[in-house]
C-alpha cells in the first residue's frame, strides 16, 4: 500500500516523535509513504482566523503539488492539517468564484480534490486485522483513554467517518493493539489548542480537566492523534504540578506509538524517549506476547 | 369539430408573465378553433358562464382551457361544459400556471410557450371521445390500522354512524402511547382516566371488530373495494375462552426475564403478561421468546392453573381476510432511540448525553411512567438508579428534533409542552426540588398552551435556560450537565440527580412497508404523506385511504383526535353512496389484435390485468387474451407502453391523441 504524505510543520519539528513512530509502524505494516515534494505550511492555527483566502490557498497549493506528483491519497497525521486540507477542498468544490480566485493566487489550475486521511482513517485503510496479526507484545494490562480533541472528527459533515460527539473509531484501533480502551467523559473536549502560546492559563485549566478525568477513570495513558493536543497535554503537566501539588501526572502517547509498542518496536524507534512525562510506567506494563 | 379556447389570467398568477390577450388572439387563428377569449378568473362563476355561453352560441364540440394545473380545476371546467350539454371529457386543460407563468420570467418567451401549450391541447382535443364515468359498488365497512387514541376515535366515529369497523392493533392491547402518559397538558387531566372509557367503548361496540396483537399482511383492491389480509399473531391463549382472571400471570415462574414494554423498560414482566391492568382486551399474551415451555418443553404452569383451559401452546398465526371500503392509517409514532447504535437509521445517536449508559438519564415516555400513579414508582418521583428522590432535575428539549447534525430537520412539536408539564409535575411532587429546562425556542401554539408554559415558569418556578447541552457525564454520583446559556452568554454546568431527554418523535419502523402496501407516499422520515397539505390533509394519493394522527407528522392528542374524526368523516362520505364514480381513464384491450402474450400482466403494478377466453359461436376456445379490470386499473399506461402489438390503449391518452400533441409541438407555427 502506498500513500502520499503531508507531514506539516509539527511532524517535522515539535512532533518529530509522531513522524518517527508513524514511519516505523507503517514500515512494519508494509505501507509506503511518499512525502509530497515541495510541501508548504497548511495555514492551520492562524490563517483561518486572519485571512480566509489564505486559509484556502495554502492547503490547496499542497493538494495541487500532490496531484502533480500523482498522489491521489494523502495522509495528514496532524489533526489541524487534516482539518484544513479537507475544509479547503470542500470550499473549492462548493464555490466556483473562490476557485477562480485561488487559482489566480497560486498560479496553478486546481485539478480536483484528493482523498485526505487522518491517522484513524489511515489505520482503518491499512486494516485492523493487519495490526492484530503482526502483534508482538501484549498490551492487555494498559488502560487507555482515547482522546480525539476537537478537530479529528469535526466538522461532522466533512469528517463523517465517526460520530462527532461520541466517537469510537480510535477505541477500535486501540482494541486491535490489545490494550484496553476506557469509557471516559472528555474524549472530544477542547485542550485549549493554540491558546497555548498567548493564553497559557486557559490551556492549563482546560488540559487539567481532561487529564483529571482520564486519571479519575483509571487510565494508565492518554492516546491522541494530534500534535497540538499532545503538546498541551504532555508539556503542560509540569506547570500543572507546580500549581497543584496533588496532581499525579499521566503519560501521553501518540496512537502510532501505542501501535508501535504492540508491534514490538522499542522506545527509541518510536521516539517515546522524547516526551516530557515519562512513559516508563506504561512500558513496564508491556508484556511479551505469549506464544500460542 | 368546433373548438373553444379560454385563457385564464388567474389574477396576476398567469397574467404577470403571459400576455393572455395575445395568446387568445393567436389561438383564435388555429385550425378548428371558432372561439377564443381571455378572462381574469375563468374558474369563477362569470368565467364559467363565458364558457357555457360560447358553447351555446357557437355550438362548440370541445373546449380547451388555458389555466392552472388540471389538479386544481379540471373538475370545475368539466362540470361547466357538462351543464352546457357537452360531454365532460371533451375538455382539455393546458397548464399555463405551474408549467409556464410561475416558472418563467421573460414575458415574450413565456407567451410563446403558452401558445404552444394551447396548440398542443387543441390538437389533442380533436381526438377526444365522449366518455362515461365508471361506477363501482362500495363496501360500507372501514378498516382502522392502529389502536391508539387516533384509531380509537376514528373507529368510534364510524361505528357510531352505524357502519362496521375492523380495528387492527399490533400490540396486545389498544390504547397506544396515550395509555402510558401520566397527565395531559394543558389541563393536567389524568390520561388513563379519559382514555380507558373509550377503550372499553371500542371493545363493547357491536359495530367494531377488534383484532389486537395483529398486523396487516396484505392490501389489495381499490377505493370502496379493498381486500385486506390481517395476520392475527399467536397469543397462545384462546381469546374466546379466556376470562382475563390473571391467574396465569400471577403463577408464571418466569418473573423478571423481560423488560416491561409498557413501563418503557423501567420494570420487568413475566413470560405470560397483560401489558397493563386496564388493557383492552384483558387477555394475556405468552412471550414465546422467554417462556420456559417454548425453550425446554417443560413447565406449563399457566396451563395447569387455568380454570378455563385457555392456554394453547400449539396456536399458530392466523390469516384473516376482510372486505372494506375505506382504510384509515393511524399507526402513530415511536420515540427516537438515543443510545449509541441506531439500527440502520438515517439518524445518528446521542452518545454524548449518556442515555443507556447512565440509569438516571431517561427519555420523556420513561418520565411519564415515573410520574404516573400506575407506574413503577406509583407516581412518586424516584430516580431509576437507587430509587431516591432527585433534588435537582434537568430537562433537555429538542433531543434530535431540529438537529440537522443528527439527521432531523423537523420539530417534534409536542416536547415544549410535555417538558413544561414534566417540570410542573416534578415541582408539584418535590417541593424543595430544582427543575431546569434547556430549550432552543418555546413553541407553545395552541389553546391555553402558552399560559401553561408561563405557569410552569412563573408559578412553579421552573428555571428555563435558552441553550443547548453539549455533554452529560457522571462524576461522584452526579450527572454533570454541561451547556450554554445563550441569553446570558455564559457556560452552564449543573450537577443534576436526574436528566430527562425530550427525544424526537419518529415514524414507526414498519410505516414505510405499510405505506407501500397501501400505495401511498411517505417522506424520508417515514411519515405518511397527505395528498394536499392544506386542503386535503387527511386524504392520500390512494383514494379511500385516509390518515389520522402521528403517522402523518408529530402531533399532540387534541390534533390527533381532530384528524381522526376528519378521517372518519371522509370514510363516511364514501359510505354515503352505494356506488362510486371513477374517471374512465383506464386501459382497454383491443380484443381482435391481442395475441395473449401477457407482457402487460407482468408489468402491471396494480394486478389489474386478468385473462379472458374468446370463443367462437360453437363455444370452441379461439384464444386467451388480456382483460383490464377497470376497478383496479389506475391508468398509469405501463401496459400500453410494453404491448408489442399495440393492443392496449389508455382511454383519454390514446396513441393518436399523444401523437397529435407531439406533432403539434413540432409544427413550426409561430415566430
Amino acid at each position: 500500500m502506498e500513500f502520499g504524505y503531508y507531514p506539516g510543520c509539527s511532524l517535522s519539528g515539535t512532533a518529530k516523535e509522531f513522524d518517527k513512530s508513524l514511519k516505523a509502524v507503517l514500515k512494519v505494516l508494509d505501507v509506503n509513504l511518499l512525502e509530497i515534494q515541495n510541501w508548504s505550511c497548511c495555514g492551520a492555527s492562524s490563517a483561518h482566523v486572519t485571512n480566509h483566502l489564505l486559509s484556502v490557498a495554502l492547503p490547496v497549493r499542497n493538494i495541487i503539488e500532490a496531484k502533480k506528483q500523482g498522489l491521489n491519497e494523502i495522509v495528514a497525521p496532524c489533526a489541524a492539517c487534516y482539518n484544513r486540507l479537507v475544509s479547503a477542498q470542500h470550499e473549492m468544490k462548493l464555490d466556483e468564484k473562490l476557485r477562480t480566485k485561488i487559482e489566480d493566487l497560486v498560479e496553478e489550475k486546481y485539478q480536483g480534490s484528493a482523498e485526505v486521511y487522518n491517522l484513524i482513517q489511515l489505520f482503518q485503510k491499512t486494516g485492523l486485522e493487519e495490526i492484530k496479526s503482526k502483534k508482538k507484545a501484549d498490551l492487555s494490562d494498559i488502560k487507555v483513554a482515547c482522546y480525539y480533541g476537537c478537530l479529528l472528527v469535526r466538522p461532522h459533515s466533512l469528517a463523517n467517518f465517526d460520530d462527532a460527539e461520541d466517537p469510537v473509531s480510535m477505541e477500535e484501533i486501540v482494541t486491535a493493539t490489545g490494550a484496553k480502551p476506557l469509557d471516559w467523559n472528555f474524549k472530544t473536549e477542547c485542550c485549549g489548542a493554540a491558546h497555548s502560546i498567548a493564553h497559557k492559563d486557559i490551556v492549563l485549566k482546560l488540559s487539567k480537566n481532561i487529564l483529571d478525568d482520564a486519571i479519575r477513570n483509571g487510565a494508565d495513558v492518554i492516546v491522541t492523534a494530534c500534535p497540538m493536543c499532545h503538546s498541551n497535554l504532555d508539556m503542560r503537566q509540569w506547570s500543572i504540578v507546580r500549581s497543584d501539588k496533588d496532581f499525579k501526572s499521566i503519560p501521553v502517547l501518540y496512537l502510532s506509538q501505542l501501535i508501535g509498542l504492540a508491534l514490538g518496536l522499542n522506545k527509541k524507534e518510536l521516539g517515546i524517549d522524547l516526551h516530557f512525562i515519562s512513559v516508563d510506567p506504561v512500558l513496564a506494563k508491556v508484556k511479551e506476547e505469549a506464544v500460542a | 369539430m368546433k373548438i373553444g379556447v379560454f385563457i385564464c389570467y388567474c389574477g396576476e398568477n398567469i397574467g404577470r408573465t403571459v400576455d393572455c390577450a395575445k395568446v387568445a388572439e393567436v389561438c383564435a387563428t388555429l385550425s378548428g378553433v371558432v372561439h377564443s377569449e381571455a378572462y381574469k378568473y375563468m374558474c369563477s362563476d362569470p368565467g364559467q358562464n363565458l364558457i357555457k355561453q360560447a358553447i351555446k352560441e357557437k355550438n362548440l364540440d370541445a373546449v380547451v382551457v388555458g389555466s392552472c394545473s388540471p389538479h386544481m380545476h379540471e373538475k370545475t371546467f368539466r362540470k361547466a361544459v357538462s351543464s352546457a350539454g357537452i360531454n365532460p371529457f371533451m375538455v382539455e386543460i393546458a397548464n399555463l400556471r405551474e408549467h409556464c407563468s410561475w416558472i418563467h420570467d421573460d414575458i415574450p418567451s413565456a407567451t410563446h410557450k403558452a401558445i404552444d401549450l394551447i396548440r398542443i391541447a387543441v390538437e389533442k382535443v380533436k381526438f377526444n371521445e365522449p366518455l362515461t364515468t365508471i361506477r363501482v359498488p362500495v363496501t360500507k365497512r372501514a378498516l382502522v390500522i392502529g389502536g391508539g387514541i387516533s384509531g380509537i376515535q376514528s373507529a368510534l366515529d364510524i361505528a357510531n354512524a352505524g357502519f362496521e369497523v375492523v380495528l387492527v392493533e399490533k400490540e396486545p392491547s389498544i390504547g397506544g402511547h396515550m395509555s402510558q402518559l401520566s397527565e395531559t397538558f394543558p389541563t393536567l387531566d389524568c390520561s388513563q382516566c379519559i382514555l380507558t372509557p373509550r377503550m372499553v367503548e371500542v371493545y363493547q361496540h357491536p359495530k367494531i371488530k377488534l383484532y389486537s396483537f395483529s398486523e396487516i399482511e396484505n392490501v389489495q383492491g381499490f377505493v370502496g373495494n379493498f381486500k385486506v389480509t390481517i395476520k392475527k399473531k399467536a397469543r397462545y391463549i384462546k381469546d374466546e375462552v379466556c376470562t382475563g382472571c390473571g391467574l396465569c400471570v400471577q403463577k408464571c415462574p418466569i418473573k423478571k426475564n423481560a423488560l416491561n414494554e409498557f413501563e418503557e423498560g423501567l420494570a420487568t414482566r413475566p413470560a405470560v403478561y397483560v401489558p397493563f391492568p386496564q388493557a383492552v382486551p384483558n387477555i394475556p399474551v405468552i412471550d414465546s421468546t422467554i417462556c420456559t415451555y417454548f425453550k425446554t418443553g417443560k413447565c406449563q404452569m399457566c396451563k395447569k392453573v387455568c380454570g378455563r383451559d385457555a392456554i394453547d401452546f400449539e396456536q399458530k398465526d392466523q390469516l384473516i381476510t376482510v372486505d372494506v371500503g375505506a382504510i384509515i392509517a393511524a399507526t402513530g409514532y415511536k420515540l427516537y432511540t438515543i443510545d449509541k447504535k441506531p439500527d440502520n437509521s438515517i439518524y445518528k445517536g446521542y452518545g454524548e448525553y449518556g442515555y443507556g449508559k447512565y440509569k438516571n438519564v431517561v427519555n420523556g415516555l420513561q418520565f411519564e411512567r415515573i410520574a404516573s400513579a400506575s407506574g413503577p414508582t406509583s407516581g412518586e418521583i424516584l430516580r431509576p438508579s437507587d430509587h431516591k428522590e432527585p433534588k435537582k432535575i434537568v430537562f433537555i428539549q429538542c433531543v434530535g428534533s431540529r438537529d440537522e447534525s443528527k439527521g432531523f430537520s423537523y420539530c417534534s412539536k409536542i416536547c415544549c409542552m410535555y417538558t413544561a408539564k414534566h417540570a410542573m409535575l416534578y415541582k408539584h411532587k418535590v417541593h424543595d426540588g430544582e427543575a431546569y429546562v434547556f430549550y432552543m425556542d418555546i413553541r407553545s401554539g395552541g389553546k391555553m398552551y402558552e399560559e401553561f408554559v408561563r405557569r410552569a415558569i412563573e408559578e412553579d418556578g421552573v428555571k428555563y435556560i435558552r441553550g443547548r447541552v453539549s455533554k452529560i457525564y457522571e462524576e461522584n454520583g452526579k450527572l454533570i450537565v454541561k451547556g450554554e446559556d445563550t441569553i446570558a452568554g455564559m457556560k452552564v454546568e449543573i450537577d443534576a440527580d436526574m436528566v430527562v431527554l425530550a427525544t424526537a418523535m419518529i415514524a414507526q419502523q414498519e410505516a414505510p412497508r405499510l405505506s407501500q402496501l397501501l400505495g401511498i407516499p411517505y417522506d424520508k422520515h417515514g411519515y405518511m404523506q397527505e395528498v394536499h397539505p392544506k386542503l386535503r390533509p387527511v386524504e392520500t394519493a390512494s383514494a379511500g385511504v385516509f390518515l389520522a394522527g402521528a403517522c402523518h407528522s408529530p402531533r399532540d392528542i387534541p390534533e390527533s383526535v381532530a384528524m381522526a374524526s376528519a378521517a372518519a368523516a371522509k370514510s363516511l362520505v364514501l359510505f354515503g353512496s352505494d356506488v362510486l364514480e371513477r374517471e374512465p381513464v383506464v386501459a382497454k384491450v383491443n380484443e381482435t389484435n391481442c395475441a395473449g402474450c401477457f407482457y402487460c400482466q407482468k408489468v402491471c403494478a396494480y394486478n389489474a390485468i386478468e385473462t379472458k377466453e374468446v370463443r367462437d359461436k360453437m363455444g370452441n376456445l379461439i384464444k386467451t387474451i388480456a382483460y383490464v379490470n377497470s376497478g383496479l386499473c389506475q391508468g398509469c399506461g405501463t401496459c400500453n407502453a410494453v404491448c408489442p402489438s399495440k393492443s392496449v390503449e389508455l382511454i383519454g391518452f390514446k396513441d393518436d391523441q399523444l401523437f397529435a400533441e407531439i406533432n403539434a409541438l413540432s409544427d413550426f407555427y409561430y415566430q
